[in-house]
């Protein structure tokens, strides 16, 4: 079943346009949102969730219209974005209990299992929090209401590594069951190397690929080889690095057909993003 | 029971690296027949793969007739007798030996060469 589907959605603003951004997500996956800064995650990700109206497009969440079922649907959704930074000189509790009454389905042994799981201490201030602690207790009221959808804007970000790791640990669990899905975006991305079912990339406000992980990196090749045969292939890559002995670059797989005496590997998701920014991104 | 140890240095693609050890204990009689193996999620949560991953690594298995599938039940090891064991195990010696000889003979190695590196390095 869907979850959640993006259709055509536009926004422009005077130095920047997401442009037809589509993309979709099952229940029971994790999709990682990836991007340079300033490629447009965020902004797409707030234009769902409508905290920046958008110009056109249809946004469906459980197979419902988004903008007209806008109260209700928010119920289903866990969001994020960043780590706390408003109120800080008030203590975390009493954020918590504003926040809560907003939520329907609001669990507080939920909540609190995460404020311990994430070793919380609702006595202090917002101010007195880490950045990493601003982050896990943002993700806290995210998660406390049981929500099918999670939309997590740069979870990850801020996290020292065993951090991380327990928290992409944490990701594993909530889709276990199924029912849920997560969409989170991270320019980390070796978070997403194992856990991510699906890949969305966006580039200059261009979605450049979206599906699956693995069906994505068995797509391309990085290739290796020497000048002269840089000139040969340079048709058919994406985009290339040329050294002192050589060169790397990237290539779809379809376009490798008669080279297969070159050094080619599978690539990292980074090494995609790396390629496609150096070519310019989104077309 | 099943075991799986994912290699992250390894080229080879995640879900073949599942295929490989699973299917390698079935033919080897480590995994008996009628086995139920753990659910996809619950497999993608302890190895901390992407359940695409590990689902698409139950297909091929599915697809080759190592394990079938009762709806609602789960994934279970065939029952796979002495002879289809052989015909498999000479199957994916076959389609792993193809792809190293053509690398040797890349490598300008005579059969004879090939043969006694073989010898050398088995009883190593």
């Amino acid at each position: 079943m869907t979850l959640l589907n993006v259709e055509k959605l536009n926004k422009s603003y005077p130095s920047f346009h997401l442009k037809d951004v589509s993309f979709s997500l099952d229940t029971g996956y994790i999709m990682g949102f990836i991007g340079s800064n300033g490629a447009g995650k965020t902004t797409t990700l707030k234009s769902i969730m409508n905290l920046v109206p958008k110009d056109s497009g249809n946004i469906t969440v459980l197979g419902k219209d988004f903008t007209q079922n806008e109260i209700a649907l928010k119920q289903e959704i866990g969001i994020m974005f960043g780590g706390v930074d408003y109120y800080t000189k008030t203590k975390i509790k009493k954020i918590t209990e504003v926040v809560r009454r907003f939520y329907c389905n609001w669990d507080d042994a939920l909540y609190h299992s995460y404020i311990k799981r994430f070793s919380l201490d609702e006595s202090k201030k917002v101010e007195e929090l880490s950045s990493g602690m601003r982050v896990k207790y943002s993700l806290t009221l995210a998660l406390s209401h049981h929500a099918r959808l999670l939309i997590l804007d740069e979870p990850t970000s801020g996290l020292d590594p065993v951090a991380r790791d327990n928290l992409l640990e944490l990701f594993q669990e909530i889709i276990e069951d199924g029912e849920h899905s997560i969409l989170f975006s991270t320019h980390i991305t070796s978070d997403l190397e194992k856990c991510a079912d699906y890949i969305t990339y966006i580039e200059n406000g261009h979605i450049v690929e979206s599906r699956e992980k693995d069906d994505l990196i068995d797509a391309y090749r990085v290739v290796k080889g020497t000048r002269d045969q840089l000139s040969m292939l340079a048709p058919n890559l994406i985009a290339s690095k040329v050294h002192a002995f050589g060169f790397t670059g990237l290539i779809k797989v379809e376009d490798l057909a008669g080279n297969e005496n070159l050094v080619a590997e599978p690539p990292s998701l980074e090494e995609i993003m790396i390629y496609y920014a150096k070519k310019g991104g989104g077309t | 029971m099943i075991n799986i140890n994912i290699s992250g240095a390894s080229k080879k693609p995640i879900y073949q690296q599942i295929f490989d050890q699973v299917s390698g204990q079935i033919v080897r009689g480590e995994l008996a027949p009628g086995t139920m193996l753990p659910p996809i999620r619950t497999v993608a949560k302890e190895l901390r793969i992407s359940v695409i991953t590990i689902k698409k690594a139950w297909e091929d298995l599915e697809r080759l007739g190592f394990i079938y599938t009762m709806v609602g039940r789960g994934c279970f090891v065939a029952d796979l007798t002495a002879g289809d064991l052989m015909g498999k195990r000479s199957s994916m010696l076959a389609e792993k030996l193809e792809k190293d000889i053509a690398y040797y003979k890349s490598l300008g190695l005579t059969l004879h060469e090939i043969i006694e590196a073989v010898k050398k390095y088995y009883s190593n």
